[in-house]
C-alpha cells in the first residue's frame, strides 16, 4: 500500500457563535478515494478525527442531506467561493493535490464550524407569501390549464433550494441592511406567474416595495453568477422591480 | 366512530395539539389534513422541512388520469401495483391510493407544482416501470423537489394562520403549525397503559432534551437506507425514529423487503440515482456483446450490443420492475462478468450502459435535465453524447412500521377511521416510507411519492378522529409523566457523552453497512445470512464500546450519531433475520436456493417485535403470527394474513405484455396460472 494519494484540507472551525475565541484553522490529510467530493473527505475525518500534525480533535460539524445538490443544505465557502460541498469534486478543485480551504458562509449567524443558521431565508418566504392560497386539499378537479411556455418559465424558478449562495455573494446583504435578497424576490416572480398565484400578486409586490425590498438591489449581478441552479435572478429582480413600479403607479386603477 | 365535538383547549386551558414528526411528503400532507380538520400541529424535523429527503425524488408520481387515451384506470393501477408487489400488500389501502391518485395530482397542480405539459396545456405523463401505460406525472426530473416545495409552502402558510377555538374565536399567540426544525425525535412518551401521550426530542443545536405533550403522534420519518451505508438515500435516512419506537414496542413489518434500484452511479459517499424515468422516456440498457470490448460505448455498433432486458422481457423491456431489472444486471455483471470493460482497470466493471443518446436532445433537456446534470456533474461525461454507466444501489424500504387499516364495503378504506395508519402503540401513527403498507414485496416506480401523500391524506383524518375521541387530553396528564420520559432520554444521552471505548462509531457503521450491502441485497443465501446475523450480534456488542468523538455541549453531531447507530443496528437485525426466515423468493427478496414464490407458507406479513438483550446479551426479535392492540379502548385482533380480496394472486410474468393487469389486455385471462409451490419450474 505504498504512496497512497491524500487530500489536504484546511478548515475554519469555531465551537459556537458565542465563542469567537475558539475560531481556528485546522488542517487534515485524508486518503483519496475515487469519485471523492468534499463531503466524503469530511466523512473520512469523522472516522479518524486527527489533524495533519497528529492532534486529536472533534469531527467537523457541517450540514448535508441529499448529496446531489438538490436540498441546499451543504452550502459553504470552498476555496473562497460559495457553493455546495456535495458537488465539489476533489479531482476538480484540487487536481494536483492542492490544499482545499473550507469555511462557513459569512452572511448568516454561525452555528458551529461549517454550519450556519439560514432561518431568515425561510422567514422571508413567509414575508412574501410564497404560496398559492389554496381553498383546501379536497377534490376540486383539475387546475387551470397552463401552456408549455409558462411551465418552461416557472420550472427553473421553482428549483431554488434556499441554499443561500446568492445571499452570501450579494454585496447588499450585510449587517446594516434589511434587504430581502434575490432568492425571495425570484420566488415572488414564480408565484405571480401561476394562474391562481397571480390573484395575490399585489400583496407580494407590496412586500417588495417596502423597506428591504427590491429597491435595495444594487444590480451587482453577483447573485446570478453563484446560483447553482442557474436561476435567472437578475431577470427576476428587473421584472419584479418593473411590476412593483407599475403596481405603485397604477395598482389602484388596475384593481 | 362518530367524531365528537372536540374542544380546542384541554381542561387546564392549553391548546391541544397533535405532533407530526417528519416534514417529507407524508408528514407535510398529514399536517395539511390536520389543519384543515381544525387540529393544531407541532411539526418536528431533523432538518429544515424544505431539505427533507423527498427533495431527491426525480422521476414522478403515478396517477391513472389516462390523458393519452390508453385505457388506463385506477383499477389497472391497483392491479399493477399489487402484481408488481408480488401480492404481499394488503389490497384495500392500495385500492384507496389508486382511486385517489388522479385527484392528488390535480391537487398538486393546483398548489403550483410546475408539472410538464402537453401542447394542449394538460398534464403530461410518462412511462415508468411495471406498466405499459403513461401514468407518471412529472416536473422535469426533479419531481420530488417540486412536490415537497408545494406542500412545504402550504404548511408555511399554516404557520401564519391563527388557532381558533370551537366557537371560531382566535386563541391569541397560537398558530396552526409550530415548526421545530433541527430537532431529533428520541422516543414517544408512554403512559402507564402504554398509550402514546407525546414525544421526547432533542434540539440538535443546543442539545436540549425536552418532552412535548401531543394528543396523538404521527411519524413521517422516511426510510432506513443508511443501514446499507452508501445508497441512493440522503444521509439523514438512518431510520432512527422508526427504530426507536420499534424498541418501544411498535411492530415492524416486512423489514426484509429492501428495494435495490438498477440504475445508479457509483460515488465515494453516495450512489446517485439515475431515475427510471430515463428508461420511461426511451432509455435502453445494454452491454457490449464482446466482454472485452474496448471502444467507448458510443462507438460500439448497434449489432454488437446486447440489449439484455429487451431480449428477455419483450413485453415490458427496459421497464420491468426494479427487482427484476436489478437481478438481471447483477447476473450480467457479477455472475457472467459481462459488465462494461474498463481499459484503465483492465477488468469488467460492475456497470452496464444506460443509453439515451438515440433520443432527441431537446426533449431530453425538457424532461430529464435534472438527472442528466447529476450524471454530468459527478461522472464528468456528457450523457447526451455518451451512454451512461450505471449499477444497482439500495434505494427504498418496502418494509416499515406496521400500520392498520379499516376496510370499507367497497374494498377500499373507511376514511377517517382511527385505525388507518395506526401502529400498535395506541396514539402513535405512521405514514410514508417509514411504514410498510402499500408496496408489498416490491414497489413500482413513482408509487412512493403517491403513497406518501395518500398516506398523509389518510393519516391526517385518522389522527383527528382519534384525538377528538380521547377521554383525556395529553395536556391534562401530570407533568411528572413528561419529566420522567425526558429524564430517561437525558440519562441515556449523558451516558453516550461518557462513552470512551476505542471503537469509532463511523467505522463501526461502515462495517455494518458493508455486511448488509454484500449479503442482504439482490441475492440472499441462508449461510451468508446466518453470518450477517452473527456479525450484527458482534457489532451490537462493539457498539457498547464506542468512544464518543465529540463531548461538546453544542451542535454535537458525534453523540447524535451514536444514538442513530444504535437504532440502525436494531433495524439491520430486523432486515437480516427477516430475510433469513423467509425461505422463498418474492419481489425484491430473492433466494437462489428457493427460487419460487411460496404462497402456502409465505403469503403473509412478517411481524417483528423487539426484545431487548438481557444481562449483557444482544437483542432478539420475536416474530408474531398474530397480536392484539387497542384503539380508544376497543381491542383489535391482527393476524399476518394478507388481504387479497380484490386481486387474486397469480404468477408474475413480465416476459409478456399486459401481464400485470387483467384489465390491461383482453386475452390475458388464458395465461393466468396460480403461483407454483413446487421448488422447480
Ligand atoms: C434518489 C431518489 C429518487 C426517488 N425518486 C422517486 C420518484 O421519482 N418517484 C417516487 O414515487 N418515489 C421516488 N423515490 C422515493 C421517495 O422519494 C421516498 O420514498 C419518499 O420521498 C419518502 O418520503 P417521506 O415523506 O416518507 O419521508 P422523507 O422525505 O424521507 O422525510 C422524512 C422526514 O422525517 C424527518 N426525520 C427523520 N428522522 C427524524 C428524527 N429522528 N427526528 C425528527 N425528524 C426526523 C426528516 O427531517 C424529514 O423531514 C426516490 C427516492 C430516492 C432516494
Ligand atoms: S444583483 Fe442585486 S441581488 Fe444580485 S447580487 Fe447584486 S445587489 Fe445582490
Ligand atoms: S436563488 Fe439560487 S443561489 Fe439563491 S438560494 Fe436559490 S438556488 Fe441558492
Ligand atoms: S447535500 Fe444537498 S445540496 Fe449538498
Amino acid at each position: 500500500m505504498a504512496d497512497k494519494k491524500t487530500v489536504r484540507l484546511k478548515i475554519q472551525r469555531q465551537d459556537s457563535v458565542d465563542k469567537p475565541e475558539s475560531r481556528r484553522w485546522e488542517e487534515f490529510n485524508v486518503i483519496w478515494l475515487p469519485q471523492m467530493n468534499v463531503i466524503s473527505a469530511l466523512m473520512e475525518i469523522q472516522k479518524n478525527p486527527v489533524t495533519a500534525d497528529g492532534k486529536k480533535t472533534t469531527p467537523v460539524v457541517w450540514e448535508s442531506v441529499c448529496l446531489e445538490e438538490v436540498c441546499g443544505a451543504c452550502t459553504m465557502v470552498i476555496n473562497g467561493r460559495v457553493r455546495q460541498a456535495c458537488t465539489a469534486l476533489i479531482d476538480q478543485i484540487a487536481p494536483n493535490g492542492e490544499t482545499i480551504t473550507l469555511a462557513p458562509m459569512t452572511k448568516f449567524p454561525l452555528v458551529r464550524d461549517l454550519q450556519v443558521d439560514r432561518a431568515r431565508m425561510f422567514n422571508d418566504l413567509k414575508r412574501v407569501k410564497a404560496w398559492i392560497s389554496l381553498d383546501g386539499s379536497h377534490e376540486l378537479g383539475a387546475a387551470p390549464r397552463q401552456s408549455q411556455e409558462n411551465q418552461e418559465d416557472t420550472y427553473p424558478l421553482s428549483r431554488c433550494m434556499t441554499c443561500g449562495c446568492c445571499l452570501e455573494a450579494c454585496p447588499q446583504i450585510n449587517d446594516s441592511s434589511s434587504f430581502i435578497g434575490p432568492s425571495a424576490i425570484s420566488q415572488v416572480r414564480l408565484f405571480n406567474l401561476h394562474p391562481s398565484g397571480k390573484m395575490h400578486a399585489a400583496e407580494r409586490l407590496e412586500t417588495l416595495m417596502a423597506d428591504g425590498g427590491v429597491g435595495d438591489c444594487g444590480k451587482a449581478q453577483n447573485c446570478v453568477e453563484v446560483c447553482p441552479k442557474e436561476i435567472p435572478l437578475v431577470d427576476s429582480i428587473a421584472q419584479m422591480s418593473r411590476q412593483a413600479t407599475k403596481h405603485m403607479l397604477f395598482g389602484w386603477l388596475l384593481g | 366512530m362518530a367524531a365528537k365535538q372536540a374542544s380546542t383547549r384541554s381542561e387546564n386551558g392549553k391548546v391541544r395539539r397533535v405532533i407530526v414528526v417528519g416534514g417529507g411528503l407524508a408528514g407535510l400532507t398529514t399536517v395539511i389534513k390536520l389543519c384543515e380538520a381544525g387540529v393544531p400541529v407541532d411539526l418536528f424535523s431533523l432538518v429544515p422541512v424544505k431539505r427533507s429527503h423527498s427533495v431527491c425524488a426525480q422521476g414522478g408520481i403515478n396517477a391513472s388520469v389516462n390523458t393519452k387515451g390508453e385505457g388506463d384506470s385506477p383499477q389497472v393501477h391497483l392491479e399493477e401495483t399489487v402484481y408488481g408487489g408480488d401480492f404481499l400488500a394488503n389490497q384495500p389501502p392500495v385500492k384507496g391510493m389508486a382511486d385517489a391518485a388522479p385527484g392528488i395530482v390535480f391537487l398538486l397542480d393546483r398548489m403550483g407544482v410546475p408539472f410538464n405539459r402537453t401542447p394542449e396545456g394538460l398534464l403530461d405523463f410518462r412511462r415508468f416501470g411495471g406498466t405499459l401505460f403513461h401514468r407518471t406525472a412529472f416536473a422535469g426530473a426533479t419531481t420530488g423537489q417540486q412536490l415537497l416545495y408545494a406542500l412545504d409552502e402550504q404548511v408555511r402558510r399554516y404557520e401564519t394562520v391563527d388557532v381558533e377555538d370551537e366557537r371560531g374565536i382566535v386563541v391569541p399567540g397560537e398558530r396552526m403549525v409550530r415548526k421545530f426544525e433541527f430537532w431529533d425525535f428520541l422516543s414517544v412518551v408512554l403512559d402507564d397503559s402504554g398509550i402514546s401521550r407525546g414525544i421526547v426530542a432533542q434540539d440538535v443545536k443546543t442539545m436540549e432534551i425536552r418532552a412535548f405533550p401531543g394528543d396523538a403522534v404521527c411519524l413521517g420519518t422516511g426510510g432506513p437506507g443508511m443501514v446499507f451505508g452508501r445508497s441512493t438515500n440522503s444521509v439523514i435516512n438512518t431510520g432512527t425514529a422508526a427504530g426507536s419506537v420499534y424498541r418501544q414496542g411498535a411492530c415492524y413489518a416486512n423489514g426484509e423487503f429492501i428495494q435495490v434500484h438498477p440504475t445508479a452511479i457509483p460515488g465515494a459517499d453516495k450512489l446517485r440515482l439515475i431515475s427510471e424515468s430515463a428508461r420511461g422516456e426511451g432509455g435502453r440498457v445494454w452491454v457490449p456483446r464482446d466482454p472485452k470490448e474496448k471502444r467507448p460505448g458510443r462507438d460500439v455498433p448497434e449489432k454488437e450490443r446486447d440489449y439484455f432486458l429487451e431480449a428477455k422481457y419483450p413485453g415490458y423491456g427496459n421497464l420491468v420492475p426494479r427487482d427484476i431489472a436489478s437481478r438481471e444486471l447483477f447476473l450480467k455483471c457479477f455472475h457472467e462478468k459481462k459488465g462494461v470493460y474498463n481499459t484503465k482497470s483492465t477488468k469488467n466493471e460492475n456497470e452496464v450502459y444506460l443509453d439515451l443518446t438515440h433520443l432527441p436532445k431537446e426533449a431530453l433537456r425538457k424532461k430529464l435535465a435534472g438527472i442528466l446534470e447529476i450524471y454530468e456533474k459527478f461522472v464528468g461525461e456528457d450523457p447526451y453524447e455518451n451512454p451512461m454507466r450505471v449499477f444497482p444501489a439500495v434505494h427504498y424500504s418496502m418494509g416499515g412500521l406496521w400500520v392498520d387499516f379499516e376496510r370499507a364495503s367497497n374494498g377500499s378504506l373507511v376514511m377517517g377511521s382511527p385505525r388507518n395508519h395506526a401502529t400498535n402503540i395506541p396514539g402513535l401513527y405512521a405514514a410514508g416510507e417509514c411504514e410498510y403498507q402499500y408496496h408489498g414485496a416490491n414497489r413500482l416506480g413513482a408509487n412512493s411519492l403517491l403513497s406518501c401523500i395518500w398516506g398523509g391524506m389518510v393519516a391526517g383524518p385518522a389522527l383527528a378522529t382519534y384525538r377528538n375521541n380521547l377521554d383525556k387530553s395529553s395536556y391534562d396528564f401530570p407533568q411528572a409523566l413528561f419529566d420522567k420520559a425526558a429524564k430517561r432520554e437525558q440519562d441515556r444521552y449523558t451516558d453516550i457523552l461518557k462513552m470512551d471505548g476505542d471503537e469509532n462509531p463511523y467505522r463501526l457503521h461502515q462495517d455494518l453497512a458493508e455486511e448488509m450491502l454484500l449479503h442482504c441485497t439482490i441475492e440472499r443465501h441462508n449461510d451468508q445470512l446466518d453470518r450477517v446475523v452473527a456479525k450484527i450480534d458482534e457489532i451490537e456488542q462493539r457498539a457498547r464500546k464506542v468512544g464518543v468523538t465529540d463531548k461538546a455541549g453544542f451542535a454535537n453531531q458525534g453523540a447524535q450519531f451514536i444514538r442513530h447507530l444504535g437504532n440502525m443496528i436494531v433495524l439491520a437485525r430486523v432486515i437480516a433475520q427477516g430475510a433469513r426466515n423467509r425461505d422463498e423468493s418474492r419481489g425484491a427478496h430473492y433466494k437462489p436456493a428457493f427460487k419460487d414464490r411460496n404462497d402456502a407458507d409465505f403469503l403473509r406479513t412478517t411481524l417483528a417485535f423487539h426484545k431487548e438483550g438481557q444481562g449483557g446479551g444482544t437483542s432478539t426479535i420475536h416474530y408474531a403470527r398474530d397480536f392484539d392492540y387497542s384503539i380508544a379502548g376497543v381491542p383489535i385482533h391482527i393476524t399476518d394474513a394478507v388481504d387479497i380480496g380484490l386481486v387474486k394472486p397469480r404468477a408474475r410474468k413480465y416476459e409478456q405484455a399486459g401481464a400485470a393487469s387483467a384489465a390491461a389486455t383482453g386475452d390475458i385471462k388464458k395465461e393466468d396460472k396460480p403461483a407454483a409451490k413446487s421448488p422447480a419450474e
